[in-house]
């Protein structure tokens, strides 16, 4: 075709990205891969093909790791963790600077590199993933610099299990390793089966940057090799991909004392009000759902309409997608590039074949041969069908209508993930009143998919628990210093005697701010040492836990109350349990051996006293992050805490547990002291005559063994924490994998109540949510 | 006097596209109009990442670009020989040589847009091209001169051999909100006009905020202006891409609503080739390739076209060119 022709027709015609530089890299390695293992590359063994899915090629053949190659994997992560983390932080500070400077040298290979296997288009992995892998490393780099100043008392947590997936290899593997290696972590990762090129190039970089040998580690596989190293001798699994495969790690790892973090799926709402910029809104789409052909974990793939404006904008929003291009990844000018692999060409396909509901507009024109798919938009779709609720992973968007803003919310929350969410207003009042309802981790105002080292990344519900990024990340990679020791069983003390001529007083279970009886019907004598009966309580069942999660859930309105009322109430805890102190030293001493209880009951008081000032002053942060905006990190009430307070310290120990979670705004299901339930009980009555609303606090008794399962297995609890004498660790992470709620278990080991350690308990208290705003005028 | 003759010949296609004929003024639609000037300008800063014309392709682009440019000159040392030599740049403003090694028909800029002393000059210059005179009207650049004035400009222009009128629109309506007041200004100048063309120059550098382009564009539309334009080019800010893309997709908005097209120039500070192709690629996304036409868009340029012809004999030779190797206007 002749220029005139072509002026003509203004074509935009191929504007290919040379793959040269990155098939000559694949030949120099012989075309085949062994395992990063200690510094060095192993031969490469029994393996399988790594194709580029835009045309089927393959790119070279990966070695599947055996046990034998994960446990020396994992050994020599071993070997080098206590030299990496005595380097000091300014020593790994070089390091990872070395390694962002390689990977911006090395970017276009890198970058080719990647869409070569993944199949995005060249223009994501060359402007959004390489940027934000070398961002992360720099910024990395300075958190080692930083960690002794800023985190004392807090050291590496020592070898790191990490399994990344297919959709952002490389920037997977960044957001993993770089926060590891700058606290002082040796890591072994495992890139997904079908892109683990970018990861072995990377393995090239670490050698380039003289990185100590065993200090990152890289075995290549499918998710038998992820299994292995779940399975292995580490001391933390950090995992992003499939909400499936998630909980699975969590029942594998439960009990095993391994930190986890984990980033799974979701279904993020994009919401779009009557007042936005609806041209502005469309393109946001653009970016929330074909970006990266929507194999986004974060994607914005529910839209919600205002009604008043629904008609017009999905009219906008088609025409923008007759302009989306698909095809060649490589190509500059590709909007739209082709999924992974075949499997999931056809999973995308099968689940929009299967759905009956709503119109569906596809647009494009997509290449016969490929993993392509179109763009795809299914409006009047309503909650109840299942592609409102199910993540497609492809570039499928769902739509459906809303007619307030509070509708809105119940609608973006209507879903078992809580990743991100993104709304679109020109009112600001609506905006920042909105964004702090929505259960997600990530909220972008007025933008969608912003990404920074700087903020934290992750997501609430069974999107998955832990941040990456930001200064809440490092917590993922850290542990305290403090020296632990094993904690003895409790039990409780038996006997025959009777109660010594006292009127009888039966305590019940505190539910919904009453007392309520057992529904078991069964209550269980509490002795002292001697026999003596001293009381009965009731003996708590799966039934208790049930309806003290309701009056839980029902007490909502706490999560909205100021930090100043929590404050107030705290003090007036402290200050009616100070005025009935002697009672309760009393019980103590009465319960327990030794007469400890005038310290004890001193040492709650002070705890009270330490959340109620806490309550109006673990503020959030406003991150630095690279646009005009801000992006702020607010603490939110991880919601519902469920947790077995512990034996040992009755009152004390309930305390400590009851304070910092009701101080920011969590509502909590309370298992008294197994042994010594009698201090539980009577302070209902302090309860009771401070202010809290009912169903803020609810408190159980009975035997931890049988409330752990019901209480870390139901689905309405957001959190649950074990510091219980029993043995439950183990059972109650098991269980939490249903929900794939918050576990914060002791492993069996002791805690020293009268320590003051409020950052750890503010932190577990909290959810980080980070709040994008971009602004200007 | 030549004006009957050259309109007959013009580039602008009066036949081929319904001119804008106006509505009456829609206040509720002008105070629901929004822009984010955040998502816009992320729009703009990854649209030049997201399309790449290369090879053939990118040479035929510049030369569409060639052919919607305003060779324009409004400096006070103006003389009819220096407009002489413009009108002869814009008759042949790529060498025939670089034409033919393309195996190009000769083309021509879209218009030359002058003062209205040079409206005469320009005119018989360009007589029998089929290149329309543009001329910049309404007190440009300020727009301060007494109303009645400004529409005699237009008539005097017009009677002078002008087919395009680039008129200013009063910035104190916008600022003021008083959209009333530019609906009944923009009618009046459409009304001066008569058959030649109208553009609406904004001066978009001097209204506040991007909400206020997108407004007073639909404003400007409804008013029934033929093309709206960013700049005067004597703001300190002149055309930019998120300016541009408020503009289009008022454009847009309008065409939805009444099926007219309405054609868009961007003025001041688009030099590079670059930056032209960005711009085409804009028009392209936003607007789509009815666009991409002098009819219904234009660059209000000096310099960029020497850029291009830069450009254009790389694309030939292989090698990077000098400026002066290029015919001057």
């Amino acid at each position: 075709m002749s220029v005139k022709e072509r002026f003509e027709r203004m074509e935009y015609g191929p504007a290919p990205e040379s793959a040269a530089e990155a098939l000559a890299w694949l030949v120099d390695q012989g075309d085949r891969f062994g395992h990063f293992i200690d510094g060095a590359f192993t031969a490469p063994g029994a393996g399988f093909e790594s194709r580029n899915p835009a045309n089927g090629e393959v790119l070279a053949t990966i070695s599947q790791a055996t046990q034998g190659d994960v446990d020396a994997a994992v050994a020599a992560a071993r070997k080098a963790q206590p030299g990496w983390e005595k380097m000091r932080g300014s020593g790994r500070a070089r390091y990872l600077y070395a390694l962002a400077r390689l990977l911006q040298k090395h970017a276009r290979l890198f970058a080719v590199l990647e869409t070569l296997d993944n199949g995005k288009p060249i223009r994501e992995s060359r402007d959004i993933d390489l940027p934000l892998v070398q961002r992360h490393f720099y910024y990395h780099a300075g958190m080692a610099q930083l960690m002794e100043e800023v985190l004392p008392g807090r050291a590496a947590l020592g070898v790191c299990g990490q399994i990344v997936p297919w959709n952002f290899p490389l920037l997977m593997l960044a957001w993993k390793v770089a926060p590891a290696l700058a606290m002082g972590n040796t890591v072994v990762l495992k890139p997904a089966e079908y892109t683990s090129l970018t990861a072995l190039l990377f393995a090239d970089i670490c050698r380039q940057a003289g990185l100590p040998k065993g200090v990152v580690n890289i075995v290549t596989g499918d998710g038998g090799v992820g299994e292995m190293i779940v399975r292995s001798d580490v001391d933390k699994i950090a995992f992003t991909g499939s909400t499936a495969v998630g909980r699975r790690i969590r029942e594998v790892t439960a009990g095993s004392g391994k930190a986890l973090t984990l980033e799974l799926g979701g279904k993020s709402p994009y919401i779009v009000f009557d007042d936005a910029d609806l041209d502005s809104a469309v393109e946001g789409l653009v970016d929330a759902i074909w970006f990266n052909q929507g194999q986004v974990c974060c994607a914005g793939s529910r839209l919600l309409v205002q009604e008043s404006v629904a008609e017009a904008f999905h009219a906008k929003l088609r025409a923008r997608m007759e302009k989306l291009r698909i095809g060649d990844p490589l190509d500059k000018s590709i909007d739209v590039g082709a999924l992974v692999d075949r499997v999931q060409l056809h999973r995308v396909r099968d689940m929009v074949a299967a759905n009956t509901a709503g119109e569906v507009f596809q647009a494009g024109d997509v290449p016969e041969n490929g993993c392509y798919y179109p763009p795809t938009l299914i409006t009047g779709l309503a909650p109840s069908d299942p592609l409102m609720q199910e993540e497609i992973f492809g570039p499928v968007l769902a739509s459906c209508t809303f007619r307030t803003p509070e509708e809105a919310v119940q609608l973006a929350n209507n879903t078992r993930y809580g990743l991100a969410a993104t709304l679109w207003s020109e009112n600001l009042n609506l905006a920042l009143d909105i964004a702090p309802k929505l259960a997600a981790g990530v909220v972008w105002v007025n933008a969608t998919n912003l990404f920074d080292a700087a903020a934290g990344f992750g997501g609430v519900r069974e999107s998955g628990f832990g941040r990456e990024g930001g200064w809440e990340g490092l917590a993922a990679y850290t542990k305290s210093i403090s020296k632990v020791s094993a904690l003895k069983h409790v039990t409780p003390f038996e006997g025959e005697g009777g109660p010594g001529g006292e009127l009888d007083r039966t305590a019940k279970m505190y539910i919904g701010g009453k007392q309520a009886r057992p529904d078991s019907g069964y209550s269980r004598a509490v002795r002292n040492r001697s026999g003596k009966l001293l009381g009965h309580v009731g003996q708590g069942s799966r039934k208790d836990v049930r309806n003290a999660v309701e009056a839980a859930a029902g007490a909502a309105g706490w999560a909205k109350t100021t930090g100043h009322l929590r404050a107030q109430i705290l003090y007036y805890i402290a200050e009616n349990l100070s005025a009935r102190a002697a009672e309760f030293a009393a019980r103590i001493d009465a319960m327990m051996p030794g007469r400890k209880g005038e310290k004890e009951v001193e040492a709650s008081i002070e705890r009270l006293f330490t959340y109620a000032a806490w309550a109006d002053k673990y503020d959030g942060q406003v991150h630095g992050v690279p646009i005009r905006g801000v992006a702020l990190a607010m603490k939110q009430p991880v919601g519902l805490i469920g947790a077995l307070c512990p034996d040992e310290s009755p009152l004390l120990g309930l305390v400590s547990v009851m304070a910092p979670a009701i101080a920011m705004g969590n509502r909590v299901v309370l298992t008294a002291s197994e042994p010594y339930p009698l201090a539980a009980t009577d302070f209902y009555q302090i309860l009771d005559t401070s202010d809290l609303p009912g169903g803020v606090v609810n408190i159980l008794t009975g035997a931890h063994e049988d409330l752990a399962a019901p209480m870390a297995a139901h689905l309405n609890l957001d959190a649950i924490w074990s510091f219980s004498s029993s043995d439950l660790s183990a059972v109650i992470e098991k269980a939490s994998a249903g929900n794939l709620k918050r576990t914060w278990v002791n492993d069996g080991k002791a805690r020293d109540w009268y320590a003051n350690d409020s950052s750890e308990w503010l932190a577990q208290s909290t959810e980080i949510q980070n709040i994008w705003v971009p602004y200007g005028e | 006097m030549q004006t009957k003759e050259m309109q007959s010949t013009a580039h602008l296609p009066q036949l081929a596209e319904t001119r804008n004929p106006g509505m009456a003024l829609d206040m509720d639609w002008v105070r629901a109009a929004q822009a984010n000037t955040s998502a816009i300008e992320r729009r703009a800063a990854t649209l030049p990442g997201r399309r790449s014309v290369k090879k053939d392709y990118q040479a035929a682009w510049l030369l569409k670009a060639i052919t919607c440019i305003d060779l324009t000159t409004l400096a006070g040392d103006d003389t009819a020989e220096r407009v002489r030599r413009l009108c002869a740049k814009a008759r042949q403003p790529v060498a025939p040589a670089l034409l033919e090694a393309m195996d190009m028909d000769p083309i021509t800029v879209g218009a030359v847009c002058v003062y209205h002393d040079m409206v005469e000059t320009a005119a018989e210059a360009l007589h029998g091209t089929g290149i329309p005179v543009a001329a910049v009207s309404t007190g440009f650049p300020a727009g301060l001169s007494p109303f009645h004035l400004r529409l005699a400009e237009i008539g005097e222009s017009v009677k002078a051999g002008a087919a395009e009128i680039d008129i200013v629109i009063s910035r104190r309506h916008v600022l003021s909100g008083d959209w009333q007041a530019l609906y009944d200004e923009m009618r009046a100048f459409r009304e001066a006009c008569g058959d030649a063309h109208v553009k609406a120059i904004l001066a978009t550098g001097e209204l506040g905020s991007l909400r206020n382009v997108a407004r007073a564009s639909l404003v400007c539309m409804m008013a029934g202006t033929d093309f709206i334009k960013t700049s005067t080019g004597k703001e300190s800010v002149n055309a930019t891409l998120p300016v541009s893309l408020v503009m289009i997709r008022a454009i847009r908005d309008y065409q939805t609503r009444t099926g007219i097209k309405v054609g868009y120039k961007p003025a001041g500070g688009i030099s590079k080739a670059k930056d032209a192709l960005v711009y085409l690629s804009l028009i392209k996304e936003e607007l789509g390739d009815d666009w991409l036409d002098p009819h219904l868009f234009r660059f209000g340029a000096s310099s960029l076209l020497g850029d291009i012809e830069r450009q254009l004999e790389h694309h030939v030779s292989g090698a990077y060119s000098a400026g002066y190797r290029h015919a001057m206007g």
